[in-house]
């Protein structure tokens, strides 16, 4: 046997060590990050009485009363978070769409300045307005009104949602809109029939962030609503009362409130990025 | 700045914009943005005004009627007022120092994300969790199963360390929500990092590891001024959001103990709630928006460089 062929074998099994050393401590990482979401899920099995131990129980009946009071209290508060989510989705993708178009592919003459204004409005910060906020929505009758939400909502997905669907209309070939356009296509046929088909994937991208976003906002919810469309961040803080054992409880609404979106974004995992970079990383 | 891969808004194509445009052409083009336009600027501009407005006001909402101007005593107020100045300082402290760890946590994961092994995929999938857990859900079980002294699970991995029923959200109650915001954002910073990483290109690293380059050599020479616009951008847009954190402040601290956790936001939220003052509150949130247009002309500018808008195109 060569020299060379002799050295290769310790040295690949080197390599194979540290590749695996590495792997083990990625994994270790990744579990200690995961583990408050782990403790969550598995506490929301557990009996009441074994929720609140020293030390903690891990070994336990499991058992699905907590989870059984939880869907028996949050019907109202679900159905509020299902309308103010889909809906201000909706109005966000029938807003951006066109805007984005503008923005793009026939752009406007102050394009850039118009993608820094939408972007600059999310830079305000809109607890500073809270106070008035509320002096406004009580004058237009909106106070604790699923619509006010959905008005909100949209405004704050808004700019978000013209930058990421910007970004895709930007990647359709050009040689698609001038095939349409000489084949006599308006803007309304260009927009419905080459581009939407194209950037599809991205709209539900867009739609899926959105939805991340106004399924866990709290802030405008808890300040401008009360019952008639208090939201699912406001039950789990109703599951918390002000004497009397809840971990369980809490951790059960918890994990409720949080698996939608936690298996959107597991779907999602892949456009995530670019969503959350607002389109700017591919 | 060189050119990445990746991070890029490229401008749109000139030859779809001649230079004669007609007038008609031009509202056709000015058409479709209208909509999204007139609906942001209505939502999100008018509140500013009235909050403008409310600010040369005294307006309580428990004592009746109603507002009377009474100028500039609110903004005198909030000059005068310590707990204003404190709870500024409090979000500048939250918001830097969790956006920083959470950036430096981020890169480190992105770094071993980076590498092949068995299960990457779920192990990505593991830490970008936090970031999707509703952000109310995670104070509150931080709050109580994770941090509570006597029954919490942090306390009890931590007793070999000779860590005992520490009361976490009395005694380091500042550390324990900036920890929730870092745990909840550092996912945000890996995926950014991450994308900034594969997008590296393989022929310049494996030119480095021929030229004989260590492997801290190479990072530093390379691997970061390549990863410094996506490090940029995560920053910035992770103050943008965490600047605004109030979730984690409402539910496991309340602000408190004392003010020791009271930021803007949740000052603001004080002022609107319990103290019924809207005037107050308005000349508070008009100074915080005024404080954060001049942090913002700064990000914008950043912002630009960092989505390279190619100025000869426009």
């Amino acid at each position: 046997m060569s020299a060379p062929a002799l050295r290769r074998g310790p040295r690949r099994l080197r390599e194979l060590s540290v590749r695996v050393g590495w792997g083990v401590i990625a994994w270790v990482v990744g579990i200690a990050f995961f583990l408050p979401v782990l403790w969550m899920v598995i506490t929301a099995f557990k009996p009441e009485s074994a929720a609140e131990t020293w030390p903690p129980k891990f070994i336990f009946t499991p058992t699905l009363s907590e989870f059984h009071l939880v869907f028996s209290g949050m019907g109202p508060f679900l159905t509020h978070s299902v309308v103010a989510t889909v809906g201000s989705t909706i109005l966000v993708l029938l807003l951006a769409i066109p805007a984005a178009y503008a923005l793009s592919v026939y752009p406007v003459k102050h394009w850039r300045d118009g993608l820094f204004f939408f972007i600059s409005t999310k830079m305000l910060p809109i607890v500073a307005a809270i106070g008035p906020l509320y002096v406004i929505a009580l004058h237009l009758h909106l106070l604790d009104s699923i619509w006010l939400l959905i008005v909100l909502y949209t405004a704050m997905n808004l700019p978000l949602a013209i930058w990421m669907i910007r970004s895709f209309m930007l990647e359709v070939p050009s040689e698609l809109l001038e095939a349409a356009r000489l084949d006599g296509a308006g803007r309304i046929r260009e927009i419905g029939g080459v581009i939407l088909p194209i950037i599809s994937p991205g709209l539900v991208s867009t739609a899926l962030i959105c939805v991340i976003f106004a399924w866990n906002e709290l802030f405008l919810a808890l300040n401008l609503t009360v019952t008639n469309a208090a939201t699912m961040p406001m039950f789990l803080i109703s599951s918390v009362p002000q004497e009397g054992l809840y971990i369980a409880h809490l951790s059960a609404a918890a994990t409720v409130a949080s698996v939608p979106v936690i298996i959107v974004g597991w779907i999602a995992q892949r456009s995530l990025v670019r969503g959350l970079s607002m389109g700017a990383i591919k | 700045m060189a050119v990445v891969e990746g991070v890029a808004a490229p401008a749109p194509k000139v030859r779809l914009r001649p230079r004669g445009v007609s007038r008609r052409e031009q509202w056709q083009r000015r058409l479709p943005l209208l909509p999204a336009l007139i609906y942001i600027i209505v939502v999100t501009q008018i509140p500013f005004v009235v909050t403008l407005w409310y600010s040369f006001q005294n307006y309580f909402f428990d004592i009746p009627g109603g507002a009377h101007f009474t100028g500039l005593s609110n903004y005198t107020t909030v000059f005068t007022n310590a707990a204003f100045r404190a709870s500024l300082v409090r979000s500048v402290v939250m918001t830097a120092s969790s956006v920083i760890v959470a950036m430096i946590l981020g890169m480190a994961f992105a770094l071993l994300l980076d590498r092949k092994f068995l299960g990457r995929g779920v192990v990505r999938t593991l830490i970008i969790t936090p970031f999707l857990v509703m952000p109310a859900a995670a104070a509150l079980v931080w709050a109580g199963p994770m941090l509570d002294p006597n029954f919490g699970l942090l306390n009890y991995l931590l007793t070999p360390f000779g860590v005992h029923h520490v009361a976490w959200l009395s005694t380091h109650a500042l550390g324990s929500v900036i920890v929730v915001m870092i745990w909840q954002w550092t996912p945000f910073m890996t995926l950014i990092v991450l994308a900034g990483l594969q997008g590296q290109p393989a022929d310049t690293l494996e030119a480095a590891k021929v030229d004989g380059a260590g492997a801290l050599a190479t990072f530093r020479e390379l691997t970061l001024p390549h990863l410094r616009p996506y490090i940029e951008l995560g920053i910035l847009l992770g103050s943008i959001y965490l600047v605004n954190a109030f979730d984690a402040v409402r539910l496991m601290t309340n602000g408190g103990p004392g003010t020791a956790t009271t930021n803007l936001p949740f000052y603001l939220y004080q002022q609107v709630n319990y103290a019924f003052d809207v005037g107050g509150a308005a000349a508070a949130g008009v100074v915080t928006v005024i404080l954060t247009i001049i942090v913002a002309t700064f990000a914008l500018r950043m912002f630009a460089r960092v989505f390279q808008f190619d100025e000869a195109a426009g």
